[in-house]
C-alpha cells in the first residue's frame, strides 16, 4: 500500500551494445506478458530493478514508520485484551517491514543502505503515517481505514511479476486480515458505547477519512509512470480504480457504524453503481509528502533516535560474534 | 559498510513434521544463535514452524540463470522419466 | 503438610505473580518501535506478549480467589500503586537496552525457579498456568542471557554500560528470595515453593551467566523496598498513570 506511485522510475535502459544484448529487453517483456515470475538473478532492465527497489523499500519504510503512530497507544490501551492485540498488530507491521527489506535486498541494495536513506530523509514512505494518533479511536480508524486501503492495494501485488515481492505480499496479506477487523471492532465498540465514545469515533473518522483515500495516490491522469509499471506487472490496477473500490466498500461500513463520512458530496450513484465523492485536496497531500505534515519531523526523529541509541548494542553484538569465531578457531 | 552491520541470513522453516524445510525469507543477525531466535520471532508467530534452519546468505551457492538451459533443458525431452509416458492396459492393476 | 491457606493470602500470592508479569510486560512494551534493530522490536514484543498473557491468566484467577467480582481489567486498571504487588525490580525504568536486558535476565532467572516449582503446586490451576509460563520463560532466559553475554563480552563500552546497570539494579534482588508470611503460608499449604530453597539454584545460574558475560557479581545489599508488599519506588505511580488513563477518564465505559 504504502506505494503511492511516488517517484517510481529510474533512467531508461542503456541502448544495447550487441544484438544478443539487444534481444534481452524483448525476451524479458515476453516473460512478463506470459505471467512468468522474475527471480533475483534473472536478467532485468535496470529501470525495472530501480523501480522495484524504490517501491519495495518505500513500502518497507512505511511499515516501520507505521509502527509509531499505533505504538503511541500501546502503553495506554484501555484493556489487557486490546493491549495484546495492538502489540501483536504493531509487531506484525515490523515483521512486514522485514519481509519487504528482505525482498528488496535480493535486488542488490542492503538493509543498511535503505535505513540510511530513510533516516536521511532521502527515502519516502506513505504520507498517512505523518498524522498524529490523538485518541484511542484513532487506532480504530487506522485499522479500519488505513489497513483497509492497504489490503486493497496489496492483494493485486501478490501477483506482481517480481517473485520475492509477490511472495512477501502473499505472506503479508495472510497476516493483514486481522488488522482491519481489529480496527473495525474498536470503532464498533465505541460507536455503540457512551456519547463521549461515539463522539470520539466520529472525530477520528473526520480526521482520518481524507488522508486514507489520499493513500491511493494522485489520479492516474496526473501520473506519467503508471503505464510502464503496468506493462511490467508491478502495478496491476490504477490509483483511481483502487480508490473507487475502497470507497464503495467502506461507505456502507461507516453507515453500519452510524457514523458520518466527512464528505458532503458522497452519494450512491445508482446508474454508475458507484459512490460519487467530493474533490480531494491534493495540496495537503503534497505538503505532507514534502515534509510539512503534522508529524513528519517527529516520525523521523524517533527512527533516528532509536538507530543512534542502538549503535552501541549492534556494535557489541558484532564484536561478541567475532570473539566467538576467534575462540572457536583457536579451539579447533 | 559500518562495523555494526549484522550479516544477512536466509531462513528455512519446516512447518510440520513430514514436510521439508522451505525458504521463507531473510533477516539480519550478529551470530547464528541470534539468527535462530530472530527466525523464530519473525517467521513462526502463527505456529508455522517445528524446525528452523538458518544459513548465512553469503554461504548459499546458487545455480546461474544464464546456465538454466544447460542445467535444466536436457531434462525436458526425457519424458520417459514420467509415469504418464507409458501406456498400460486398464485391466492391469497396481502399476 | 497441607494447611488450608487463608483466602486473602492465596489471593495476594497469585496477585504478586500476575502483577510482576503485568508490570514487566508493560515496561517491555514501551520499547516497541524504538529497539536497537528491527529484529529486536519483534523479540521484545514477543516477550511483552508472553508476560501480559501470563498476567491475564494470573489476574483473572486472583480476581476469582478474591471473590469480589473483579476481573483482569478491574485489577489492572483500577487499583492504585500501593495495591500492586509486583516485585520492585519489575517497575524499574527501561533505561538503555543493556539495563532492560539486565532487569529481564534477573527476573527470568527468578521466574524459571518459581514457575518450575509451581508446576508441582497443590493448586492445580496455578500449576497449569506455571507450566505454560515455564516454556515461555525458558525462551526469555535464552534471549536475555544471550544478550547479557553479547553486551558483557562485546565492546569495552558495552561491558561498562551493562556492568553499571547490573550494579544499580542488584539491590532489588534482595526481595526475590526473601519470604514473608504470605510466602510461608502458601508454602505450608503446598501451593508455593520455599523461596530459600530456590535461592541457591538461582544464584548458581546467575554466576554461570555472569561468567559467560565476563561480568562481576555485585556485593549483596540489603534493600528494604518490597513491591510485593505494596511498598514501591516512585516509578510505579507514573507507569500506572499512563496505563490506566483511559479507564480512569471514562469510568464504566466498555472498550
Amino acid at each position: 500500500m504504502y506505494t503511492q506511485a511516488l517517484d517510481t522510475h529510474g533512467k531508461e535502459p542503456v541502448p544495447a551494445a550487441t544484438a544478443e544484448a539487444g534481444a534481452l529487453p524483448g525476451r524479458f517483456q515476453a516473460r512478463i506478458d506470459a505471467e512468468e515470475k522474475i527471480e533475483p538473478k534473472d536478467w532485468m532492465p535496470d529501470a525495472y530493478r530501480q523501480t522495484l527497489i524504490r517501491q519495495i523499500s518505500q513500502h518497507a519504510h512505511s511499515e516501520i514508520v507505521g509502527m509509531l503512530p499505533e505504538g503511541n497507544w500501546i502503553t495506554r490501551a484501555p484493556s489487557l485484551k486490546r493491549k495484546v492485540v495492538l502489540i501483536a498488530k504493531v509487531q506484525d507491521e515490523g515483521g512486514h517491514g522485514m519481509y519487504l527489506y528482505s525482498a528488496a535486498e535480493t535486488l542488490g541494495i542492503s538493509r543498511a543502505e535503505m535505513v540510511a536513506q530513510l533516516l536521511s530523509g532521502a527515502a519516502k514512505y506513505s504520507s498517512i503515517f505523518n498524522y498524529p494518533t490523538l485518541t484511542w479511536a484513532d487506532l480504530g480508524a487506522i485499522g479500519w481505514l488505513v489497513d483497509g486501503a492497504a489490503i486493497m492495494n496489496q492483494i493485486p501485488i501478490c501477483r506482481c511479476s517480481y517473485g520475492p515481492y509477490a511472495r512477501a505480499m502473499v505472506r503479508i496479506c495472510k497476516e493483514e486480515s486481522f488488522h482491519q477487523r481489529q480496527g473495525f471492532e474498536i470503532m464498533l465498540t465505541l460507536a455503540q458505547g457512551s456519547p463521549a465514545q461515539r463522539a470520539m469515533a466520529q472525530d477520528a473518522l473526520n480526521r482520518w477519512w481524507w488522508p486514507s483515500i489520499m493513500m491511493f495516490g494522485p489520479s492516474d491522469a496526473d501520473s506519467k509512470h503508471t503505464a510502464q509499471s503496468m506493462r511490467w506487472k508491478i502495478k496491476r490496477f490504477s490509483n483511481d480504480e483502487l480508490r473507487q473500490k475502497f470507497i464503495d466498500i467502506t461507505a456502507p461500513q461507516a453507515h453500519f457504524l452510524g457514523l458520518t463520512i466527512p464528505d458532503e458530496e458522497l452519494r450512491w450513484d445508482e446508474a454508475a453503481q458507484h459512490y460519487q465523492f467530493g474533490p480531494i485536496d491534493w495540496s495537503e497531500f503534497h505538503a505532507v509528502l514534502k515534509g510539512n505534515g503534522p508529524c513528519n519531523r517527529e516520525r523521523l526523529e524517533a527512527r533516528r533516535a532509536a538507530h543512534a541509541a542502538g549503535q552501541w548494542v549492534r556494535e557489541a553484538a558484532m564484536a561478541h560474534a567475532e570473539k566467538e569465531l576467534r575462540r572457536a578457531a583457536r579451539a579447533a | 559498510m559500518s562495523t555494526e552491520e549484522w550479516p544477512l541470513f536466509e531462513v528455512f522453516i519446516r512447518s510440520r513434521a513430514g514436510l521439508e524445510h522451505k525458504h521463507v525469507g531473510s533477516l539480519h543477525a550478529a551470530d547464528a544463535r541470534m539468527a535462530i531466535e530472530h527466525a523464530r520471532d519473525v517467521y513462526t508467530r502463527r505456529q508455522e514452524g517445528v524446525s528452523i534452519w538458518v544459513a548465512r546468505s553469503a554461504d548459499i551457492v546458487a545455480s546461474d540463470p544464464e546456465e538454466a538451459d544447460a542445467l535444466f533443458e536436457p531434462a525436458r525431452d526425457k519424458v520417459y522419466r514420467h509415469p504418464t509416458f507409458y501406456a498400460i492396459p486398464e485391466e492391469v492393476k497396481n502399476l | 503438610m497441607s494447611a488450608t491457606p487463608a483466602p486473602e493470602a492465596h489471593y495476594r500470592y497469585v496477585l504478586r505473580l500476575g502483577d510482576t508479569s503485568l508490570v514487566l510486560g508493560q515496561r517491555l512494551s514501551e520499547w516497541i518501535g524504538h529497539a536497537p534493530e528491527l529484529e529486536e522490536d519483534l523479540a521484545l514484543a514477543n516477550l511483552s506478549l508472553d508476560l501480559i498473557g501470563q498476567a491475564r491468566l494470573l489476574l483473572t484467577y486472583a480476581g476469582e480467589l478474591e471473590g469480589r467480582g473483579r476481573d483482569e481489567d478491574a485489577l489492572a486498571f483500577l487499583r492504585d500503586a500501593p495495591e500492586f504487588a509486583n516485585l520492585t525490580l519489575a517497575e524499574q525504568p527501561n533505561g538503555d537496552f543493556g539495563r532492560t536486558i539486565v532487569r529481564q535476565w534477573l527476573i527470568d532467572g527468578w521466574q524459571l525457579e518459581v514457575y518450575q516449582a509451581l508446576t508441582g503446586s497443590s493448586d492445580t490451576r496455578l500449576a497449569a498456568i506455571a507450566a505454560k509460563a515455564l516454556k515461555e520463560t525458558r525462551y526469555h532466559h535464552r534471549f536475555s542471557s544471550g544478550w547479557l553475554a553479547r553486551l558483557g563480552d562485546g565492546t569495552e563500552q558495552s561491558h561498562h554500560r551493562v556492568q553499571s546497570s547490573l550494579d544499580e539494579l542488584w539491590r532489588f534482588t534482595a526481595e526475590l528470595f526473601s519470604p514473608d508470611e504470605i510466602d510461608e503460608s502458601m508454602c505450608a499449604a503446598g501451593i508455593a515453593p520455599a523461596l530459600t530453597e530456590l535461592a541457591p539454584r538461582w544464584s548458581a545460574r546467575v554466576d554461570a551467566d555472569l561468567a559467560a558475560a565476563t561480568l562481576r557479581r555485585p556485593p549483596a545489599q540489603p534493600y528494604p523496598w518490597h513491591g510485593k508488599r505494596g511498598v514501591h519506588t516512585e516509578y510505579l505511580g507514573h507507569m500506572l498513570g499512563e496505563m490506566q488513563h483511559l479507564q480512569r477518564t471514562y469510568p464504566g465505559a466498555r472498550w
